[in-house]
């Protein structure tokens, strides 16, 4: 275990030093930071006294350097536009993505797994066949059509949900703004999230589908049959069980890319999450942010594969993973 | 009801209107910092004009109306001698002097965005408690034009910890004591700001009655317009042109839209390349544009197709000049300077700067490929755009420039003057031409103290670059606003796009 964890530790150095040198090499094309935060009058030496101050004009290897040493204490920088150091501006706004995150992958489970069940059991269903129609259609729409087309009935055709942000917000235990524990607040919850579900229920059905559909095949169903097992338990305790693990492997990708990159929805739905502020940040050449964000994401890819790893040995014993025993 | 009372009570039963209202408005950006003078930009003055007061402040039909100041006159060539109000209390409770005055431009003079507009100031003496004489370097037409910048910001408040910083976390950028029509409550960066009615308002005659206001900052046009179309707020701005018929289908919400003073030009480098040099191959690529037909339809019939550079409302603005579309005219000149075959030119626009600016862009090079002038045309988002702007890095050039003082000459100095590094004149002359014409007119212009001879000078400007096609002027870009019907917003705006948000008055009925 211990040196699993060291394993990945190590892995997790390495990823955060690729992204930093990638992130320093791109910055060069984003723009000018200093030109983004002055007015149009200001004269071409102020800018340049400006990017000076700033060491912007100093060559990129120093620069690096001195991210690299803030980095190492962990200190990545302030932003620019927020005048706060990057790490709390990033912090701060993970709640809004964190908890949209969520629900959307709560809806995806409640959605998929039955879905994906009846689909396997009773594949010449007219239901089955409906189910993997709409699924096609999931697969195809892009999430930006989705989310306005949602916007555009729930909220300005019928106005029963609000269009945009994060409604109202109430604190729990003191750590986390969270929008979960108010109705306005999970009223402004629906939209986004049922967005981002519909794009990915579909994988997950097709997922379960294929994997239960092979797991019924298999020796030691046909066995349970042959005890007289009832259906039910034989379909969602025995065989469900046995398809978990491609479902867990995408899952937790589809976790991690929904944390760091829900930049679409955030925007449509001017969500103020993680998602958003990189966009923003982009926008206004804060590049302290820019480079911030990409760190922090490379944590979440990390932590989050390391988490499959870990559950994936909890649900098949049989799994070994190097370095770690459990 | 109480609060009703309590707030007539408080108002000194002036002439206050009782029915407070409270009103959410969302724009595509907001103010980058609770300090006025960190940056001079449009969300930054709108911000200025709700939580602190100018000495003058525009009025709709475009002359000067005192606000801290009470009146002025000019004591010789360089001096003007400024009356100010005295019954002006600041947020924190401090009382308005002369001294808070000195305060404020001196602190001006230190900000890199207004140090340029105030440059000419050259001291400001008190006189007494309400009275200041401010001198100029030289004799400055538009002194007054930049006294609409001066919001006054309380000494006693911020004394000691004034430091005005571009980059960084400051005393004024998180806290803020101005005279305005209202406090500010809470911000939250790139969320919300939350104002709320100041109680000790001076002007008791300012019929404004919002009590609440929070501005939202939300950048997507769609997300925006839904807002407003859902209720969830008041008032938006700005509208794109495609979802104009959209809004005037409902019936609930009314379109406000005027023509702006930001005027949207080609500039064609002289510098680049050897053909533009020629005024004839300018002014057939000036015939060869059909800027009302961009205006009618990309803008959708908002905004005002451009001969020139001056706004309606300039000192140099030429009523007759308008602007010319002649496609045989324009062969005819190409074949004239020797290019009937054409050439090749490459173009860069913006395309999140200027309302529809990368449409407006192709439209452009499609109407120059009539007369034989491929354009190989590239955009970019602003913040790549205007570092190749600096760098000239194409033959034409997309620029939309909004006059700071609200006169023509500031167009000229930065778009056509020659480009002197020193002054900042010329900063944005992507043409990167040096007309002796236009570099004399401006100096002159920047001097010049009689109305009637100054008009002449500019509009001589005007008439050189037209004749020339030293650049060429597309549109004046439309203010557009949408709000709900309650939502008075027309007696507030004005065509600075800076709305008077504590004069705007919202009628009875909406918000209980």
């Amino acid at each position: 275990m211990v040196s699993f964890i060291g394993r990945r530790l190590c892995q997790a150095l390495f990823v955060l030093l690729i992204i930093s040198v990638v992130s320093f090499i791109i910055q060069d094309n984003l723009g000018d930071p200093v030109r983004q935060m002055v007015g149009q009058s200001v004269s071409l030496q102020e800018r340049a006294a400006l990017q000076q101050e700033l060491g912007l004009n100093d060559p990129l290897l120093q620069q690096y350097g001195r991210f690299l040493m803030g980095a190492l204490q962990g200190d990545l920088g302030m932003s620019y536009y927020y005048k706060q150091p990057t790490l709390d501006v990033i912090v701060s706004r993970l709640p809004a993505t964190l908890e949209l995150s969520f629900c959307a992958l709560l809806l995806v489970i409640i959605l998929a797994t039955p879905l994906g069940v009846i689909a396997a059991i009773h594949p010449k269903s007219l239901l089955s066949r409906a189910v993997l129609f709409i699924s096609t259609l999931g697969l195809s729409i892009p999430i930006f059509i989705v989310a306005v087309f949602l916007m555009y009935f729930f909220a300005i055709e019928w106005r029963v949900l609000p269009s945009f942000g994060r409604g109202e917000t109430t604190s729990f235990l003191g750590l986390w703004q969270t929008g979960l524990f108010n109705q306005d607040g999970l009223r402004h919850l629906l939209l986004p999230s049922f967005s981002l579900a519909f794009v990915l229920t579909p994988i997950f059905i097709r997922l379960i589908r294929a994997e239960m559909q092979d797991v019924l095949q298999s020796d030691f169903i046909r066995y349970a049959w042959s005890k007289g097992i009832s259906a039910p338990r034989i379909y969602f305790l025995h065989a469900l069980k046995n398809t978990m693990l491609p479902v867990i492997t995408v899952g937790g990708i589809q976790a991690g890319t929904l944390v760091a990159y829900t930049i679409l929805t955030e925007s449509i739905f001017q969500w103020p999450g993680m998602g958003l502020l990189f966009m923003e940040a982009v926008t206004r050449v804060d590049v302290p942010l820019i480079s911030a964000y990409l760190m922090v994401v490379g944590v979440i890819f990390v932590v989050t594969n390391t988490l499959v790893d870990v559950v994936y040995s909890m649900v098949n014993p049989r799994v070994r993973i190097p370095g770690y025993s459990a | 009801m109480l609060r009703c009372l309590l707030i007539l009570l408080g108002m000194g039963f002036s002439a206050f209107s009782c029915l407070a209202a409270d009103i959410r408005i969302a724009v595509d950006a907001d103010p980058i910092s609770l300090d006025p003078h960190e940056q001079l930009s449009e969300a930054g003055i709108q911000y200025s004009h709700a939580v602190f007061d100018p000495l003058v402040r525009w009025r709709q039909n475009g002359t000067l109306e005192p606000r801290l100041a009470q009146s002025w006159q000019m004591l010789d060539a360089n001096t003007m001698r400024i009356q100010l109000r005295n019954d002006v209390q600041f947020h924190s409770g401090n009382r308005m002097t002369a001294d808070d005055v000195l305060f404020t431009v001196e602190r001006l003079k230190g900000s890199v965005d207004f140090k340029a507009l105030f440059n000419v100031v050259q001291n400001v003496d008190k006189i007494d408690d309400y009275t200041v004489d401010i001198h100029t370097t030289h004799t400055y037409p538009l002194l007054l034009n930049i006294l609409a910048y001066v919001f006054v910001m309380d000494k006693g408040f911020y004394e000691g910890q004034a430091e005005v910083v571009k980059f960084g976390q400051t005393f004024a950028s998180s806290n803020v004591s101005g005279s305005g029509p209202f406090l500010v409550k809470e911000r939250i960066a790139g969320q919300r700001l939350v104002l709320q009615r100041n109680p000790h308002y001076w002007d008791q005659t300012s019929p404004g009655n919002v009590q609440n206001m929070e501005w939202l900052p939300i950048r997507s046009d769609s997300t925006r317009l839904a807002a407003l179309l859902t209720g969830d707020v008041d008032a938006i701005s700005p509208v794109a042109p495609i979802d104009i018929a959209r809004v005037q289908r409902t019936p609930d919400i009314q379109l406000l839209s005027m023509t702006g003073t930001r005027i949207v030009m080609l500039q064609l480098n002289q510098s680049r390349r050897k053909e533009l040099q020629h005024p004839k191959v300018r002014q057939a690529m000036s015939l060869a544009i059909n800027q009302s037909l961009i205006v009618e339809k990309i803008l959708r019939g908002y905004g005002e197709a451009a001969g020139q550079l001056s706004a309606t409302a300039f000192a140099g603005h030429i009523s007759d000049l308008m602007p010319q579309y002649d496609i045989e005219q324009a062969k005819q000149l190409m074949a004239e300077a020797g290019y009937k075959e054409g050439f090749r030119i490459t173009m860069m626009a913006p395309n999140n700067r200027y309302m529809s600016d990368e449409k407006v862009a192709q439209a452009a090079a499609a109407m120059l490929e009539k007369i034989n002038i491929k354009v190989d045309l590239k955009t970019f988002p602003k913040a790549q755009y205007f570092q190749l702007f600096d760098q000239r890095a194409a033959d034409v050039m997309m620029l939309g420039w909004q006059s700071d003082t609200f006169d023509s000459n500031n167009i000229f100095e930065f778009t056509l003057a020659c480009r002197d590094l020193k002054t900042g004149l010329g900063t944005y002359n992507a043409g990167e031409f040096c007309d002796p014409l236009v570099e004399q007119g401006v100096r002159l212009a920047n001097r010049e103290m009689q109305p009637k001879q100054r008009e002449r000078i500019l509009q001589g400007i005007e008439h050189h670059t037209a004749k020339e096609a030293l650049v060429i002027p597309l549109y004046w870009q439309p203010i557009i606003w949408a709000t709900k019907r309650s939502v008075q917003l027309e007696g507030v705006l004005n065509f600075l796009n800076f709305p008077y948000w504590g004069d705007l008055k919202v009628s009875e009925g909406i918000h209980g």
